[in-house]
């Protein structure tokens, strides 16, 4: 393209970091002036689109207000300082076009937004993902968009926490009260030595960010009632419970079938594992499952039985690979099926669960329940004595 | 004979075996042939009404009883009766 070197040498140049302190200062307006294909595959945070052919068409709906600070950008420069010559003569009075362009912008290290949403660095990091079919680019910005609650950060949580960040997840909420543990440290690979006497969900936090800065933590330093539940899932796509007492499981199931939220279920003893995909309405819930707890002596805790760390580990991973499938869309999510996992057999075995037609949670005739009901049971009192 | 799968909150009761043989023709007789050998098991498996415990899950096989015939359930030389009560351990 011809350059009009009369015009050129009017406009105001800036080189590209001068540009982003500007645009970072706020109250910039920022143009794109170069095609829609190339707009697409890479352009500034916050630019707007108005391609050469149709800057006196389009300017004054991109930029509406003459007196206010424009930038112009192309690809290496030489568009957009015709295009701001452009602008001036149609009465644009701060108008400056950067030098390089977006090539030398990029060559700085400065972000862009790239085709799909993703950054070259998010490219780069989730190329493993993306080169499969199934998850592609869409998939992966599905991921980078997604918000998973975690119950625990724990013996599952820390290991599922650990694989959905590296995975992308977006948004990771942690509910836990506890502090990090010495004998925690066993199996709960999210925290550290240094972190003893932390909290979990801040010690967790420090590994997740360390290990991807495109997640959001969110730390929900506190125990899960019917007073906070149904505020706290609201904000959450994907539920995965990792919660250590039955009246929290129940808890969580009432409220999550109410939200129509599917919830990834796992839970942990010595060798033992077992996990399910609760998805309200198209299985089975946890009610349907398992409709009363046990009695204490048979609902031991990891605490006074002791667990292999392996095994929590191959649990939570099992929990994220689900998590990853329903945020995904694709596979077969564990519904209306349990696994069983025997760590010292090396054993796996499948069972159905079914829908309970009479559950008084999903089922036909299950009633409405306030929040004050939500996790109770008909022998709640008594259980929770025992 | 069926081999009966013992979840791990159940296994100190049985000698800390995973699974056991027992010889019946249908779940119940199973059952109680599991109670006869390790006499512990019975009242965490069956109610004084001589039932199912509600807490705890039996499949023949991959299948819940309770959608088959329940403990009138017929088995099969070679089949597997997984016995099942919740857990929640996760977060400790």
């Amino acid at each position: 393209m011809a350059i009009d070197t009369e015009r050129v040498q009017t406009i105001e140049e800036i080189e590209p970091f001068e540009a982003a302190e500007e645009i970072d200062g706020g109250d910039v307006v920022l143009i794109d002036t170069r095609e829609p294909h190339e707009y697409q595959e890479a352009h500034l945070e916050g630019g707007k689109l108005v391609p050469p052919g149709l800057l006196a068409d389009e300017i004054a709906t991109a930029a509406p207000d003459k007196s206010a600070r424009t930038i112009l950008y192309c690809r290496s420069g030489n568009r957009s300082a015709i295009a701001a010559a452009q602008l001036q003569q149609l009465g644009y009075e701060n108008v400056a076009s950067m030098s390089g362009g977006i090539v030398q912008w990029q060559e700085q290290g400065l972000p862009v937004v790239a085709a799909h949403g993703m950054t070259p660095e998010q490219r780069e990091r989730y190329s493993r993902h993306t080169l499969l079919p199934e998850v592609g680019v869409d998939g992966q910005v599905k991921l980078l968009n997604s918000k998973v609650l975690l119950l625990g950060a724990g013996g599952l949580g820390a290991p599922t926490a650990l694989y959905l960040a590296a995975a992308g997840v977006g948004t990771i909420g942690l509910v836990d009260d506890d502090v990090v543990d010495a004998s925690n440290l066993q199996r709960q690979v999210i925290h550290n030595t240094e972190r003893i006497g932390e909290p979990k969900t801040a010690s967790a936090r420090k590994t997740i960010e360390a290990l991807n800065p495109d997640v959001d933590v969110v730390e929900h330093n506190c125990r899960l009632d019917s007073s906070n539940i149904v505020e706290l899932l609201e904000q959450y796509d994907v539920i995965v419970d990792g919660a250590d007492n039955f009246p929290t499981r129940y808890l969580l199931n009432d409220a999550s079938v109410r939200l129509r939220k599917p919830v990834v279920s796992a839970s942990i003893l010595s060798f033992d594992g077992q996990i399910s995909t609760f998805v309200p309405y198209e299985g089975p819930c946890y009610r349907c499952l398992y409709p009363t707890p046990p009695p204490a002596e048979l609902a031991p805790s990891c605490s006074a039985n002791g667990v292999l760390g392996a095994m929590a580990g191959t649990m939570g991973l099992l929990q994220a690979n689900e998590v990853l499938k329903l945020v995904l869309g694709i596979g077969e999510p564990l519904i209306g099926r349990l696994l069983l996992f025997e760590a010292l057999g090396t054993r796996f075995t499948e069972l159905k669960v079914r829908r309970d037609p009479e559950c008084p949670i999903c089922g036909e005739n299950a009633p409405e329940i306030p929040d004050s009901e939500l996790g109770k049971f008909p022998d709640y009192e008594l259980f929770c004595a025992g | 004979m069926a081999t009966i799968r013992i979840p791990p909150v159940l296994r100190p009761k049985t000698g800390g075996e995973p699974q056991v043989e027992a010889a019946g023709s249908d779940v119940g007789e199973v059952l109680r042939a599991l109670t006869a050998e390790h006499p512990d098991t019975e009242s965490q498996l069956f109610g004084e009404d001589g039932e199912l415990n509600r807490y705890v899950n039996v499949y023949l096989n991959d299948e819940d009883v309770r959608v088959l015939d329940g403990l009138e359930t017929a088995v099969k030389d070679g089949d597997t009766v997984v016995i099942l009560p919740a857990m929640a351990g996760g977060r400790a």
